[in-house]
């Protein structure tokens, strides 16, 4: 064994290239990311802006001509909007809505999971109850009710999503917490006197991550879909502004009609979103996992 | 053996052979909406309606056009202004056997106000009639309190039920099957609930046979399945084909698709409730204004000019759909051909709104429904580009109809968009719901959402409603609509063109009251 | 053990109570159904006549007394929109849906857990990382999408499988099921496959995520040290070791597959419980959503009552009922 003198971050950039693939996934990721973020810059069109999309333009083809002589590379919808102007735009509210809820939900999951697993007791009972409750609790049925009281937007449908999922992570939090809870290194912990804060934070949570952040990063792709059915069902964001899911709700229609693109580019797009998030996660629990390191 | 082997393998495909000679006379039709009930005087909805029409009939029926025809009645007239007699049709029939009398009327009438739990009566048809009289066993009279021109028409929205079987009955009784007996051309076999409903022929109908021994209607909700379940066979006829599957589904030799005018229009309705800024009306700055811009005529002209109907026709509804000048077709009684869709014309418009103080626009934003009417959203959207273009600040904001129709009947919006479907086919009661100054006790302007008003208008609508002569109502029910589409007292957008789709081997006559009735599905050779 | 169930179960009544309760609020904040009931050519007199009859007139918690008494002995109100009890209206509908879930949750797991194990043993395989790349594109997604590709292929271009409703069905032990007829099978296929592949991923990737690390854990490098057979090694310590999450998770799943299946349902015009809650919901049917709902929590409350007995007996280190604080 050699001594070499690294820093954790280096040793994590270095584990994780150690899986080609993996840098693929990064690479695509870096991609989407500049796209969402500098949309406004790449896109040819502002798709949000009323007045610049011409419904006289509808539901061109791919590099098909318009009344203007312009010509669209990925075609229109069926408002006129230019696909890939929208796909772009489409992925910064995507990726937005999806990440911001997964992380909102995922930390008030591991607050509420940790204390119930921790406090045990009267705590416990409490937390899972109101997670049997907002399980049972429809999605829709809480997206319609944010809607009708709040009105449309993307700050609704997040809290919308992080209602539907915070329970989810509780109990699984909770789950792998019980298990860990009553391991010897725990028990070792305490009998050193450690804090609570800190056995919680330094060694039950690094151990219940692993289970978590799979569900997490599958949750990522589950929260957009779940964005683009609210969308399908007429009650997710406003129909001017698109996201990826409102996208391919309003391609959904024309699938059968040939017009594919409308639909289909959209899909493509949310597809790789969700791949290059999956392959750079799945590295990372891998070398962030304690017990995996070698 | 050998021939007795033979002999036993003819009789068994002569068997087969009339298994699928019968099972060709088999039909399934994929609907839209579910059917709440299989009492005909339960729920007034269009899709109840529409199916009861099967089992059931009025006194009176209307044609693909919504004429009205003789049905159980053979004939009727009015004595005077406040007397009517009918005569009804003799040798008919219920699935029963029992023959179909005065009594069955009568009992009819009484039954339909009195539906325990009815989430929408169809009292409002019957509440005119103050007394019936027998005459005999098929002649029967009407009174009414006050002249109603409609009583014809409201009479064809009540089906007639038998009072041997619906004396006790109550709406589950319909519903499995026990008092569901009519004269219609097809029997009760099976009702569930969001899922099917089976009917056989009645072979002893009045009118003659139907072509078909069982049909089964499925609730097939959702668009892109209705038209799957028809491209793979598993249904012979959907209503409500989508508009982006029409082109193709038109062009496709295994489909027959047909189409028609339908009586609903769609159209705006500008809330002129207030003194001030109506809700959701801004100047660019975000700050109420300090007049309530639609109350001008000039701006409501504006935001009617400033739309491209045609171009809303042709690219959002794939031209399944004309572009509206008044409340129903032209083709319907009372409706004035004077009046013609206002032209698109962004310029004068924008001229327009700056005469009546707004040289720079406002800021407004639309609300509609999602998913009520045809490719609504879509429609919504469309208009925000016509406004954005003429100098307004447009939002555009949808909601389920769950939510959207009761924050627009309590006014919460300024710019609505919504639709009507006049069932009587005939303009003076739509202008009367949508555009009489609102007056709930008398009747008037009840769905009235923007809330316009004008003395004139509904003085010559009052009156049209009160005079019995069809020539000079007609003509006082068309100055008045040509005086208030001249106002711009609601922004018509479009009418409705109903679609249906048959597999090969299939006709439908389209009808423009949106039903979808198996008694129009024939053979097509 | 018997204390701490009965303790459950004295909780959950609360549950059922604060659900009640929740629910009555949201579709009271959602809007009035009258507007989606009364035909739109009613007077205001015959709207009066329906709200009156339905209760609505009475305030929201005059409403809520009134259902409460009702719930007591059993009767969860009557369908605003069918006028038929609720219950019946749902019970109707429920048999299609639990075999809907069970056949999906039955894909998931028998194909989930195999193939999760493959890819966590042999994580650097072209297998293994076939399995992990394929399963991405089960969640990635939109349930409605591929419902209506499976529609277009197998049904429309095919015409193999039938594209909506439920089936031939037989009567087994009062409940109608159609997964032992040939027809009944073929209409079940397309439904349970479009149902269970967000799941199906979802536990492929817990599966192999468990894996791998139990194969890093000591007992199983000393059982491999020992020379135990491979078999044996991942049958009894890596399986042993993955299931608690695992089961955590399918319990989750198995829920929300019975409650809300309502996307599937719309698409294959399946005729269970998730199609009768969305029209319910697009109606404000409120009696048929609240009987819904509080079926759905009594069912939530079970499940997870059986995964918390789950835990203890895989886990003996998971003690049931721990009422004291940490130690």
């Amino acid at each position: 064994m050699t001594v070499a003198v690294q820093t954790p971050f280096q040793r994590i950039a270095s584990d994780f290239a150690t899986s080609k693939v993996a840098l693929v996934g990064l690479a695509m990721l870096a991609v989407v990311m500049t796209i969402a973020l500098f949309a406004p810059i790449l896109s040819p069109q502002n798709p949000y802006d009323l007045a610049q999309i011409d419904l006289m333009d509808s539901k061109l083809a791919p590099g098909e001509k318009s009344m203007g002589g312009k010509s669209y590379w990925l075609g229109t919808d069926d408002q006129g909007r230019d696909m890939l102007s929208g796909i772009f735009y489409g992925l910064r509210i995507s990726l937005g809505v999806g990440v911001l809820s997964t992380v909102l939900a995922l930390s008030l999951g591991i607050a509420f999971g940790l204390a119930a697993a921790w406090f045990g007791g009267k705590v416990d009972t409490l937390i899972m109850r109101v997670c049997d409750i907002q399980l049972s609790f429809p999605a829709i049925l809480i997206a319609l009710i944010l809607l009708a009281v709040l009105g449309q937007g993307v700050d609704k449908i997040i809290i919308a999503l992080v209602t539907v999922q915070w329970a989810y992570y509780a109990r699984t939090v909770r789950g792998a917490a019980l298990v860990e809870r009553s391991k010897e290194y725990i028990e070792a912990a305490r009998g050193l006197g450690l804090s609570s804060a800190r056995i919680l934070f330094r060694h039950l949570l690094p151990n219940v991550l692993p289970p978590l952040i799979v569900v997490a990063t599958v949750q990522v792709a589950h929260a957009i879909a779940l964005e683009a059915t609210l969308s399908f069902l007429g009650l997710g964001l406003p129909i001017t502004e698109p996201s990826l899911g409102l996208l391919i709700s309003n391609g959904f229609q024309y699938l059968m009609s040939g017009k594919y693109w409308i639909s289909f580019y959209p899909g493509l797009a949310l597809l790789l979103t969700i791949v290059a998030i999956n392959l750079v996660a799945d590295q990372l629990r891998d070398v962030l996992n304690p017990r995996l390191q070698k | 053996m050998n021939s007795r082997f033979i002999r036993q393998l003819a009789i068994l495909l002569v068997a087969l052979c009339a298994t699928l000679a019968h099972a060709a006379r088999d039909i399934n039709i994929g609907l839209q909406s579910a059917i709440t009930s299989m009492d005909p005087h339960y729920h007034n909805l269009s899709p109840n309606n529409s199916m009861m029409q099967h089992v059931f009939e009025g006194l009176i029926r209307r044609d693909d056009n919504q004429k009205l025809v003789p049905a159980l009645a053979a004939s009727w007239k009015s004595v005077d202004d406040l007397t009517w007699e009918f005569k009804l049709r003799k040798n008919v029939r219920f699935h029963d056997g029992s023959p179909f009398t005065a009594e069955d009327v009568v009992f009819t009438l009484k039954r339909v106000p009195n539906v325990p739990n009815s989430p929408s009566s169809f009292a409002t048809f019957t509440k005119p009639i103050v007394d019936v009289k027998i005459v005999d066993s098929h002649t029967i009279i009407f009174k009414t309190a006050t002249p109603h021109v409609l009583l014809p028409s409201d009479l064809a929205s009540v089906m007639i039920v038998s009072k041997l079987h619906g004396e006790k009955a109550a709406t589950e009784d319909y519903n499995s099957g026990k008092a569901c007996i009519g004269t219609g051309p097809y029997k009760f076999a099976e009702f569930v609930p969001n899922q099917r409903v089976v009917l056989k022929a009645n072979y002893g109908y009045w009118g003659g046979e139907e072509p078909w021994d069982k049909i089964t209607f499925k609730i097939l909700t959702n668009a892109s399945a209705r038209v799957a379940a028809l491209l793979s066979g598993d249904v012979q006829l959907i209503e409500t084909v989508p508009t982006s599957d029409i082109t193709k589904m038109e062009k496709d030799k295994n489909l027959s698709v047909v189409s028609k005018v339908s009586n609903r229009v769609i159209y705006v309705h500008l809330n002129q409730s207030t003194e001030k800024s109506p809700p959701f009306i801004f100047d660019k700055a975000g700050k109420p204004l300090d007049k309530n811009p639609f109350r001008d005529v000039r701006v409501r002209k504006a935001l009617s000019m400033a739309v491209n109907r045609d171009a809303i026709v042709d690219r959002v509804m794939e031209k399944k759909a004309v572009t509206a000048a008044q409340l129903l077709p032209d083709v319907f009684y009372g409706t004035s051909k004077k009046l013609k869709p206002t032209k698109y014309d962004p310029e004068g418009a924008k001229k327009l709104l700056a005469e009546a103080g707004y040289p720079n626009g406002f800021a407004m934003t639309l609300h509609g429904p999602a998913g009520r009417y045809i490719n609504d959203d879509k429609v919504i959207q469309a208009l925000a580009q016509f406004y954005s273009r003429i100098g307004i600040d447009t939002k555009v904001e949808t909601f389920p109809a769950s939510v959207y129709f009761n924050r627009a009947t309590n006014l919460e919006f300024g710019y609505m968009v919504l639709g009507w479907g006049t069932e009587s086919g005939e303009q003076a009661s739509a202008m009367r719901s949508l555009l009489a100054t609102r007056d709930p006790a008398k009747g008037m302007g009840v769905n009235n959402r923007g809330r316009y008003t004008n003395p004139a208008f509904d003085k010559m609508l009052e009156q049209a409603l009160v005079t019995m002569d069809d020539k000079k109502r007609e003509a006082l029910i068309q100055q008045a609509a040509e005086t208030v589409m001249g106002d711009v007292g609601l922004i018509p957008l479009h009418y409705e063109v109903s679609t249906w789709a048959a597999a090969k081997g299939f006709k439908y006559t389209p009808r423009t009251d949106q039903y979808t009735l198996a008694v129009g599905l024939k053979p097509s050779k | 053990m018997t204390e701490y169930i009965i303790r459950r179960l004295m909780q959950s009544g609360l549950v059922l109570v604060a659900m009640s309760v929740l629910v009555f609020a949201g579709v009271y904040a959602i809007g009035n159904p009258i507007e989606l009931l009364v035909n739109p050519m009613a007077d205001d007199a015959e709207r009066a006549r329906v709200i009156a009859s339905l209760g609505l007139d009475k305030p929201l918690w005059e409403q809520y007394f009134v259902f409460f008494k009702g719930a007591l002995t059993g009767d969860l109100g009557k369908s605003f929109v069918f006028n038929v009890p609720a219950v019946g209206l749902i019970l109707q509908k429920l048999p299609a849906t639990i075999e809907l879930a069970f056949c999906a949750m039955a894909i998931a797991i028998l194909f989930g857990i195999p193939l999760g194990l493959w890819a966590g043993l042999r994580p650097d395989s072209i297998a293994g990382k076939s399995i992990m790349a394929g399963s991405i594109l089960g969640f990635s997604l939109p349930t409605f999408w591929v419902g209506l590709l499976l529609i277009m292929f197998f049904s429309v271009q095919l015409g193999w499988l039938p594209s909506n409703g439920r089936g031939d069905t037989v009567d087994v032990l009062g409940l109608d099921v159609s997964f032992l007829t040939l027809d009944g099978l073929t209409h079940l296929f397309m439904p349970a496959l479009n149902l269970a592949l967000f799941k199906l991923s979802l536990i492929i990737r817990l599966t192999r995520a468990g894996t791998r690390e139990a194969l890093l854990q000591d007992y199983v490098k000393f059982a491999r040290a020992k020379g135990l057979k491979a078999s044996r090694v991942v049958g009894v310590h890596v399986l042993k070791n993955i299931l608690i999450p695992i089961i955590t998770v399918i319990g989750l799943e198995f829920g929300s597959v019975i409650a809300f299946a309502i996307v599937t349902e719309s698409i294959f015009a399946w005729p269970g419980t998730g199609k009768l809650l969305i029209d319910s919901i697009t109606n404000l049917d409120r009696p048929v959503i609240v009987a819904y709902l509080m079926i759905i929590v009594t069912l939530f409350i079970f499940i997870n009552l059986v995964v918390d007995i789950l835990y203890s007996v895989l886990d003996p280190r998971v003690r049931l009922g721990q009422t004291q604080g940490a130690h």
